[in-house]
């Protein structure tokens, strides 16, 4: 474990952001960094750097199979991360973790292997209107390859899922109902147990794309009772590379597997192979130990400090920027109110174009993000092609949302 | 970094002047930038000689790619559509006047690339168009 000098009990953002060595850096000339783009990815403390440094420098060797002391050790480092890993989202067992590359990669290994075996022509999976292009364009592409049904849970205009229309949906008998447990775009914090507990009774499995919810609050599958959970490290403080697919026992088990190559067997004939046991069945070819070494450090600083304290942080602070962001003329926001959404701010200002908006709050220093956010359907329900967000992390302060604000006035003043 | 917001990058924005779409036309094309979402259409009418007579964009976009269009389509008046196919991204970056960094430049170049598929009568656009 990795050791460090935060208590549970007190959360100082000034203590924490010292633990974050890129926030101390200058964009420009005498021009501090504000960093408000965590929701594309967060910034990482010193301990996940060093962890990846130290691993590098000290115990690098491939894992499994050699019996030499590095071999031995990466090998250690890479399965004890997992058993972390699993604690931190409260699975029952290390090898319903499956190491993947990111959020992207992990749902792409459901349709792929549990799609292919178990869907066929006709039968219905249930996104929504609000997903990510990565928990859409995967079964896009298995509808048109196997004639499989989409249908959509639609988003009302305050930004929440119809469920009622969801309900509708579910007498579709829906072989799966796959939704994002956050917003990347509208904040929205979506009523997964529910969603998951009328899913179920419908007979439906249900993939979560945690990839907003895992880095932000408190995530525990057996008490969501998710079928499948996807999440990436690199929005947890952890290093880009590395993603998580949670999945139950049972259905991994019976899931074909989705790469081939090494690690992921068991014995290989010239024409023929068994594959392995979980979690192995599902990593082909040599992972990317450095970073699972990295995300265990990422998860063991964000389990120190406490998910808890992290989620009323940041609810802290994206509740004072929603107050400071409507007094700003000009600025319509998009999605719920503040105890319903996470800490992302998306926003239009005026008809001013967002990388216009974005180029003049970097000039002080602000990074924020502009565009579709991957989002182009959910953009197209609010007819608008492009939108500027602002997301927020347990780093933040009220500080930068002051200086956001101040950005966006002279955003207005060269454009306006 | 101020410079990229150069007063005829500004100015160009808010009063296009080759701003609209041509009906009917010669050549026409449309394309997006799939970063950004950003869309812009090119108009094109010849002469009898075959130079460009009239030339308009319409969509829509950032202040760098509309004020980049609306030049482009200025330079473009009077020119033959192989002088069109040779038009380069340094053209772009002449006619604002400004460096770009790798993600800005995509916005830029994006007229560049619909002007050129619609002057090669190409099904697509394609960055290999823009690149040096």
């Amino acid at each position: 474990m990795m050791t460090t000098n935060l208590s549970k009990q007190v959360f100082d953002v000034e203590t924490i952001r010292r633990d974050f060595p890129i926030l101390d850096r200058e964009v420009h000339s005498g021009v501090k960094l504000v960093y408000l783009d965590s929701t594309a990815t967060s910034q990482k403390p010193g301990v996940v750097i060093e962890a990846m440094d130290r691993y590098y420098r000290q115990t690098n060797a491939n894992i499994h199979r050699g019996v030499h002391t590095l071999a031995e050790e990466a090998t250690a480092d890479y399965e004890s991360a997992r058993q972390r890993i699993a604690k931190f989202i409260g699975a029952r067992h290390a090898r319903e973790v499956i190491y993947t590359r990111n959020t992207t990669e992990s749902i792409n290994l459901v349709a792929y292997s549990w799609g292919r075996a178990n869907l066929k022509a006709g039968d219905v999976v249930i996104l929504t209107e609000m997903e990510h292009h990565s928990n859409l364009v995967p079964w896009q592409m298995l509808s048109e390859e196997l004639g499989v049904r989409l249908e959509f849970i639609l988003v009302t205009l305050d930004g929440r899922l119809d469920l009622e229309e969801f309900g509708r949906l579910l007498e579709l008998r829906p072989k799966l109902v796959a939704f994002t447990h956050m917003s990347n775009v509208l904040g929205t914090i979506n009523p997964a147990k529910q969603i998951i507990q009328m899913a179920h009774a419908a007979g439906a499995l249900v993939l979560v794309d945690g990839a907003q919810s895992v880095p932000h609050f408190p995530v525990d599958v057996q008490d969501l009772d998710a079928d499948f959970l996807a999440f990436s490290g690199h929005k947890m403080c952890g290093p880009t590379g590395i993603g998580i697919l949670y999945g139950k026992e049972a259905l991994l088990e019976a899931m074909p597997p989705f790469m081939g190559g090494g690690d992921m067997i068991r014995r290989v004939y010239l024409r023929s192979f068994a594959p392995n046991e979980l979690p192995y069945k599902f990593e082909a070819g040599t992972p990317a130990i450095a970073e699972v070494v990295g995300l265990g450090a990422a998860v063991d600083y964000l389990s120190a400090i406490g998910m808890d304290a992290v989620a009323a942080h940041e609810h802290a602070v994206t509740t004072y920027a929603l107050e400071r962001l409507s007094e700003v003329s000009g600025l319509s926001l998009m999605g719920p109110e503040a105890a319903a959404r996470g800490g992302v701010a998306a926003f239009t200002l005026m008809d001013i174009h967002p990388h216009d908006v974005a180029q003049i709050l970097d000039t002080e220093g602000v990074a924020v993000r502009a565009g579709h956010h991957c989002a182009m359907p959910l953009h197209d329900k609010f007819h608008i092609p492009a939108s500027t967000r602002a997301s927020f992390y347990l780093y933040n302060t009220r500080a930068e949302v002051d200086q956001l604000v101040d950005g966006l006035e002279k955003v207005k003043r060269i454009f306006g | 970094m101020d410079d990229l917001y150069r007063e005829i990058i500004i100015e160009r924005n808010r009063n296009p002047q080759f701003r609209g779409v041509l009906d009917p036309h010669d050549i026409t094309f449309a394309d997006e930038n799939p970063l950004c979402g950003d869309h812009i259409r090119v108009d094109l009418r010849l002469d009898e000689a075959g130079m460009v007579k009239e030339a308009a964009f319409s969509g829509h976009g950032c202040s760098i790619s509309q004020a980049s269009a609306d030049l482009l389509m200025e330079s473009i008046i009077g020119k033959s559509l192989d002088e069109v196919k040779l038009l380069t991204r340094q053209d772009v970056l002449d006619n604002l006047g400004i460096e770009l960094g790798p993600v800005r430049l995509k916005c830029a170049l994006l007229s560049l690339k619909v002007l050129k598929a619609g002057a090669y009568g190409l099904g697509a656009a394609s960055d290999s168009l823009v690149e040096d």
